[in-house]
């Protein structure tokens, strides 16, 4: 198993997240993400707990696109990965940026 | 000096004689077959094993592999298809030595191996039309062995379902004054109908067991991503819509069965039924029952048949090509044709470079790629004009100076970023490269050239590439879709997000595509069971396919 955070922003003046949500599921080739509000002093904050050793620059490369697109603070999201490809998590992370309201 | 100018057929009468001698009529016991094969064949014979994309002469090519190579070698097999162990045997054991082929698939690792130890002596890897034109030019055969259901005892051949290449097989050889020898499953008192007329046919054999065939074209939908139902919704919102593709040619994977199985779920959503995909030049892909079932898809013509779809075939008369006796004839030729000549083009590949340029030949395999590359390329010679060829046309960059306006074919390459294992999909340099240097080929062996491709679709975005002014701009707009591999990761951000801003890379988001629909609840079948049902119990999938 492997542990990543990463943060990004802050990003003041923009909407702060009003409800949690969660996408996706644990599963071979796939993720869950859970969004929630959480205080961040205006930052985004992502950890990743990852079956799949080795890939901190290609998260650090999604994930940075994601936070510059939905530019969101004091959001803090938690992916438990089961080995999904970017494609997977930047389709799980679209969709809960759609449900949170910020895409 | 008087010039004999029936050579062949004087040649063909001496081996017709040879097999009357040994005793041998028409319809042959298939316990008499290596005599067969003895009084017909000579070495240096150009020969036909038809070996198709499903349907193989499989009796027959297991005969001759077991031939004595002392008495007959140095065939040149001219085949489209080598799928079975039996077709590289004959090489193996000095039976043939020259091959002219279009696809290898499974057997490409050793066919390599046969080529390197100098046991195959390779004409040329050719696509299916060009080797099929061949046989009418200058790689007529002398010998074909084709494979059919049935013969009635004159020697009428019933092919079935599977046609496929044995028109073109036949016709090249028993015109050109050529023996042609038929296995078949069963010999009845009246065949169904006449696929091949008697009088073409030289010998007919009833096998031990009936010919070879490959489901080849059954994708489970139980297998299918959301990545790939994203991917479809993409393509339907983004290419098929706005040209109002109405006749096309699909790709056999799992990213284009996802699109056939939106067609009545997303498609319908958007009020696109009678204006896309109503005429498609495809084989009996089951996974197309759902949008024939509720009217989308209007006519089909196919290259071959699918196993455990011919009552269904057979049912729908006004869809697909069916004989008087009611069952479909398929054509290889003619639907490969038809394909070249429709307005649009979908299909998957393996690996993709930044001129997009894409290929699925990997190291060590000679595999060659069939029927791809006549589909997948724009037609030149195309002048009729529908709406999608005339906007594609249009809207297509011109060479500089250029003032001529011209229509052009949409030539769509469905990709996800990585493949299994994190392999990415996008490299800076194809395998092929590679390739043509281990087996000393002319040119790397590319299956779609980037100048013939209009889109790029990826689940990252759609790339415009036919908009493209310069080589430049199209390597910009392909790793603006390839995302995080290496390729994509070393974009100029500034040149693609101005190619986004000119609508030639497009996002999801960009289409107005919502994420949340993409599962696979959009799908209009979600298995194989679920086909069945749609088929009203017709289809009927080999039991590989049942889990009940």
């Amino acid at each position: 198993m492997e542990h990543l955070v990463f943060e990004f922003g802050p990003f003041p003046d923009r909407p702060r997240p009003a409800a949690s949500v969660i996408v996706g599921v644990v599963g071979s080739g796939n993720l869950e993400a859970l969004c929630e509000p959480a205080p961040l002093g205006g930052r985004l904050r992502v950890e990743v707990n990852s079956s799949v050793h080795g890939f901190g620059k290609t998260w650090e490369a999604v994930l940075g696109d994601f936070a510059n697109r939905v530019r969101t603070p004091d959001l803090l999201v938690t992916i438990n990965d089961a080995g999904a490809t970017p494609a997977v998590v930047g389709l799980r992370l679209a969709q809960a940026a759609a449900e949170l309201g910020v895409a | 000096m008087d010039r004999v100018w029936n050579r062949g057929e004087q040649d063909r009468q001496a081996r017709l004689a040879r097999a009357r001698a040994a005793g041998l009529g028409r319809i042959v016991d298939a316990a008499r077959i290596g005599e067969l094969l003895r009084a017909v064949l000579v070495s240096g014979d150009r020969l036909c094993i038809e070996g198709n994309n499903q349907k193989h002469a499989d009796f027959l090519a297991e005969s001759l592999a077991q031939a004595d190579p002392a008495h007959l070698h140095d065939l040149h097999v001219v085949q489209s298809n080598l799928a079975l162990p039996c077709h590289l045997d004959v090489f193996e054991r000095g039976i043939a030595k020259r091959l002219d082929f279009c696809y290898s698939g499974d057997q490409g690792l050793r066919m390599a191996r046969l080529v390197k130890e100098g046991r195959i002596e390779i004409g040329a890897i050719h696509t299916y039309l060009e080797l099929y034109s061949r046989y009418f030019v200058d790689l007529t055969p002398r010998v074909a062995f084709v494979a059919a259901q049935s013969a009635d005892r004159e020697g009428n051949l019933y092919t079935g379902p599977n046609t496929e290449d044995t028109p073109a097989v036949v016709e090249g050889t028993a015109f050109k004054s050529g023996i042609v020898i038929a296995q078949v499953n069963e010999l009845v008192e009246r065949v169904p109908r006449v696929d091949v007329p008697a009088d073409w046919v030289s010998f007919v054999v009833k096998a031990p067991r009936p010919h070879y065939i490959e489901p080849i074209f059954t994708r489970d939908p139980a297998n299918i991503t959301e990545i790939q139902v994203l991917m479809a919704m993409m393509v339907v919102k983004g290419i098929y819509a706005p040209y109002e593709v109405a006749r096309l040619n699909h790709g056999i994977g799992f990213d284009t069965a996802a699109i056939e199985l939106i067609l009545p779920t997303y498609a319908e959503s958007l009020g696109l039924k009678g204006k896309i995909c109503r005429y498609m030049t495809v084989n009996p892909c089951p996974t197309l029952i759902p949008a024939i079932e509720s009217g989308w898809v209007e006519g089909i013509h196919c290259a071959g048949s699918e196993l455990g779809m011919e009552a269904y075939t057979a049912a729908r008369p006004d869809v697909f090509f069916n004989g008087p006796d009611g069952s479909m004839r398929s054509n290889r030729v003619f639907c490969q044709l038809a394909g070249h000549y429709a307005d649009l083009f979908i299909g998957s590949t393996l690996q993709v470079d930044p001129e997009g340029n894409s290929s699925t030949a990997t190291a060590s395999r000679i595999a060659g790629f069939g029927g791809a590359p006549n589909f997948g390329c724009e037609s030149r010679g195309r002048r009729h004009v529908s709406r999608p060829w005339l906007k594609a046309g249009l809207e297509a960059a011109r060479p500089a100076g250029g003032t001529m306006p011209r229509g052009r074919k949409l030539v769509v390459q469905m990709v996800e970023t990585f493949r299994e294992k994190m392999q990415p999909t996008f490299v800076e340099k194809l395998d092929a490269w590679k390739l043509m240097d281990e087996f000393g080929l002319d040119l790397p062996p590319v299956m779609v050239y980037g100048d013939d491709v209009t889109h790029f679709v990826t689940e990252e975005g759609i790339a415009h590439l036919h908009r493209c002014a310069t080589v430049a701009e199209r390597e910009q707009a392909v790793r603006g879709i390839a995302g995080y591999t290496p390729v994509g990761l070393a974009r100029d951000h500034a040149a693609v997000e101005r190619l986004r801003e000119r609508g030639i890379v497009q996002r999801p988001a960009d289409l107005g595509i919502d994420p949340r629909l993409a599962t696979r609840d959009l799908l209009a079948a979600r298995s194989i069971k679920d086909l069945v049902r749609w088929s009203g119990g017709l289809y009927d999938p080999p039991r590989r396919f049942r889990n009940w």
